[in-house]
């Protein structure tokens, strides 16, 4: 078919929506784990860094082991290793979250392309399998996107129900929040502060390890220096476009991943758009976001954690 | 004869500079309302953080029902039956009042219907009015004490500890408090009640204990067998002291200094915090504005300084009309401004002295856009010692100073540029008798000097003594006009309850 110029074809469509979904994946991995960190009262700047060791140390792991699945564990432990830098720093010894985060995305970036450096032409492929869902993947258009995608994209899917369920059903979610909305409270109602919010910075740390060796693992099926281009970043960005909410996160990573997809699959339509332009967007969506918050916080609280970035210490006189 | 609730024999609690207290003993029989009573500053309220985990005390035992406790935090006390409610609301804003209610022991897996459910049991229970769903950043004041103290009955506290509670309270829920305090002791509860208003402890308490200078002056009075002047004489120690400035009223009125006509501001929330208020202050007299914090009062002062934007009407001062102009274009004017915030919007914390002194008067002390330091020194000498503040140098941190000297500093600064009119917010709040007394006298000082002084004070017995006019504010509206000599506390206490 063709529009004016516009030529749209079934397997550009369907590209599409599967690279749609391939970024949608890599940025909710991520931005997951931030929601939880942020919603426990602690910025982390570093998820680019993190990704960056997760993508390097899930791939070594993925060629060392010759198991995906191992490699996509070992990338979310290098992420976890890497954000309890954070912890320490942040939350143990209430150093700026800000100041701390940022060294961890320059720290991550450094350490995983010396670590990862001699594995950058390295051709083994240890890759994730896409899943055909039986009976659903048949169905046209829809089977051969959403129900025969990535293994990854389904956990990803999971974990935020998971999440979900943890933040806003449980005492541990309940408590996790109190933390990251009035740390004395918390604090003097008998949740430790620190523990909780340590656990939940290594547990996103664990997460954007995850989103990187998926980046390594799945999408692009190496390891090269540079390889996550400022995709941590959007992650950030995308926590606070889903307003800390695990689900609009999740309808925000759909969002940005269509715009990321887009980015790099215009030419088959046809379409003469500066992709420089297009990458933009996600920031602008962004912005458009915090706008509307902030003119909405006129009359209700902000969606944002009240403690979010503040360091906590027992008052003592 | 019953083992105590509470037990605590010689709590000694030292901070650096000051000892809070010095060897302090309280025994509290259970099924009883016991007041703590004293001065501002007797460490009352450390002795109770001594019993609620929040400190723990140097020397000295703590003993709950005969059994020694050592707790590490408020946690722990909790856990062991002893709940405290914080003059600054422990409560988490975006959560519901059950949320807020379950935090710290709630089940692992929470259904909101089922806590809702049980709140609401143990708020009727106790009788009180609790909409489990509602999240707390709606509440009152009042409201959000009554869900402080559903986190301690959902503990099932056997010792409760409130710190100065009708701070916050119109009288007529001050009232609901003493019922359902009643309802608690009824069941062999305890309840701490930390004061220093006489007469709120003889309407609630059952027995007294009074600290003075950290150590108990009085053990267990019963309140019954003792006249207030009594206990007055042991919070204060030797002579019997009144507010009583010698505050002869002026009859000589003056023209019109400042006048606010339908002043409206919207609060940052949205909502309208002061509404169609009108009122005018005379050279020579103190209009005094009486109220339960936060009906608007703040954002009152703060529109008539310039730091909010009137919705509507005007504020004049000295018949000129300055509704848009700055801050500064109305210090200029005339208008000294002491704002509630004394730390943060009065004064910065982590500056020198000397550079808070010459805050708002630099402007004199320059050559083009260099600031002459030495004038500054001297500028902030001189204040220093005509507002007797006591200092170690001028170049030391602010933060160095005790609240009486912070609030010395602040108001000398803001009449040594001899203002029209002086508007004064919670001048005297959380001072020390020595302190209160030095404000009050700078005030009425001003006052006979003909400046036209708008004081606010939630002290209504403060206002009685020195205001010339009394105008009450409820709700962000004007609930009442009061000639103190003739006034009395229960007419201006329906007022400030918004009863009319």
């Amino acid at each position: 078919m063709i529009f004016g110029g516009i030529t749209i074809t079934e397997a550009s469509v369907i590209g599409l929506i599967v690279a749609s979904l391939q970024f949608a994946t890599l940025l909710y991995l991520a931005a997951l784990g931030e929601t939880i960190a942020e919603r426990a009262g602690v910025l982390n700047l570093g998820v680019e860094g993190m990704m960056a060791m997760g993508a390097m140390a899930g791939y070594v792991g993925g060629v060392a082991s010759g198991s995906p699945w191992i490699g996509f564990l070992v990338g979310g432990l290098a992420g976890a290793l890497l954000a309890s830098v954070h912890a320490v720093a942040a939350v143990a010894l209430g150093a700026d979250q800000v100041v701390s985060g940022l060294a961890l995305t320059i720290l991550g970036l450094g350490l995983a392309n010396f670590l990862g450096d001699s594995y950058t032409s390295d051709t083994r492929r240890s890759l994730f399998k896409d899943v055909d869902i039986p009976g659903l993947s048949d169905i046209p258009w829809v089977g051969e996107t959403i129900f025969s995608a990535s293994p990854i994209t389904y956990v990803a899917a999971a974990l935020g129900v998971l999440t979900w369920f943890v933040l806003s059903r449980t005492s541990i979610g309940l408590g996790l929040r109190a933390v990251g909305e009035s740390a004395s409270t918390a604090d003097s109602a008998g949740h430790g502060v620190a523990a909780i919010r340590m656990t939940a910075v290594v547990i996103g740390g664990a997460m954007a390890g995850f989103s990187g060796a998926f980046l390594t693992l799945d999408t692009v099926g190496a390891w090269s220096e540079g390889i996550t281009v400022g995709r941590g970043w959007i992650a950030v960005a995308l926590v606070i476009f889903g307003a800390w909410r695990p689900g609009r996160v999740g309808l925000g990573a759909l969002l940005f991943g269509f715009t990321l997809a887009l980015e790099r699959r215009l030419q088959p339509f046809g379409i003469e758009f500066s992709p420089i332009l297009l990458s933009m967007l996600p920031y602008i969506l962004t912005v458009g976001v915090l706008v509307v918050i902030s003119y909405r916080a006129r009359n209700q609280p902000s969606p944002t954690p009240a403690g979010l970035g503040i360091a906590y210490r027992r008052e003592e006189r | 004869m019953t083992e105590p609730a509470v037990e605590l024999d010689g709590i000694w609690k030292r901070f650096p500079g000051v000892v809070a207290n010095a060897g302090a003993n309280l025994t509290v029989r259970p099924g009883t309302v016991h007041a703590v009573l004293g001065e501002n500053g007797a460490g009352k309220t450390t002795l109770m953080n001594c019993l609620a985990g929040v400190y723990l005390p140097d020397e000295g035992t703590v003993k709950l029902h005969g059994r020694e406790m050592r707790f590490s935090s408020p946690a722990d006390a909790l856990a062991a039956g002893v709940g405290m409610v914080h003059q600054e609301f422990r409560l988490v804003p975006t959560f519901t009042v059950a949320e807020n209610v379950v935090l710290g022991s709630a089940p692992r897996v929470i259904s909101r219907p089922e806590i809702n459910r049980s709140v609401a049991e143990l708020a009727e229970r106790f009788g009180f009015s609790a909409e489990p769903e509602r999240p707390v950043w709606q509440l009152s004041m009042g409201e959000r004490q009554r869900v402080e103290i559903l986190k301690a009955l959902w503990r099932d506290a056997q010792v409760l500890i409130l710190d100065e509670p009708t701070a916050v309270l119109t009288p007529q829920e001050a009232e609901d408090l003493g019922r359902v305090l009643r309802q608690m002791v009824g069941e062999g509860r305890s309840v701490l009640f930390i004061s220093h208003k006489l007469n709120e402890v003889t309407a609630f308490c059952d027995e007294a204990t009074v600290l003075r200078g950290g150590a108990t002056v009085a053990s267990s009075v019963a309140i019954a067998d003792v006249d207030s002047a009594a206990l007055a004489e042991l919070m204060v120690g030797s002579s019997t002291k009144s507010t009583e400035t010698d505050a002869q009223r002026n009859t000589e009125m003056g023209d019109v200094v400042l006048a606010v006509d339908n002043v409206s501001v919207t609060d940052s929330r949205g909502l309208t915090a002061v509404d169609g208020v009108s009122f005018e202050v005379r050279a020579g007299e103190i209009l005094g504005i009486a109220g339960v914090a936060g009906n608007g009062q703040r954002q009152l002062t703060d529109a008539i300084a310039g730091l909010e934007t009137c919705r509507t009407g005007s504020v004049a001062l000295m018949g000129d009309d300055l509704t848009s102009a700055t801050p500064r274009d109305r210090f200029r004017a005339g208008l000294a401004y002491v704002p509630e915030d004394r730390l943060g919007v009065g004064l910065a914390p982590k500056l020198p002295i000397a550079e808070n002194a010459v805050m708002r008067h630099y402007p004199k002390m320059r050559r083009g856009p260099i600031l002459l330091w030495d004038r500054a020194k001297e500028f902030s000498a001189e204040l220093v010692s005509r507002f007797e503040v006591k200092v170690g140098r001028v170049e030391d941190r602010l933060a160095s100073l005790s609240g009486g000297n912070l609030q010395r500093l602040l108001l000398g600064r803001e009449l040594s540029s001899e203002p029209s009119v002086v508007v004064a917010s919670q001048p005297t709040r959380g001072l020390d008798v020595h302190g209160v007394a030095a404000i009050q006298r700078l005030l009425v000082e001003q006052r006979d000097q003909g400046t036209g002084v708008l004081m606010v004070s939630e002290d209504l017995d403060e206002l009685l003594v020195l205001a010339d006019r009394i105008l009450v504010m409820s709700e962000g509206r004007v609930a009442g006009k009061f000639d103190p000599a003739v006034a009395s506390r229960a007419e201006i206490g329906a007022a400030m309850a918004g009863v009319s």
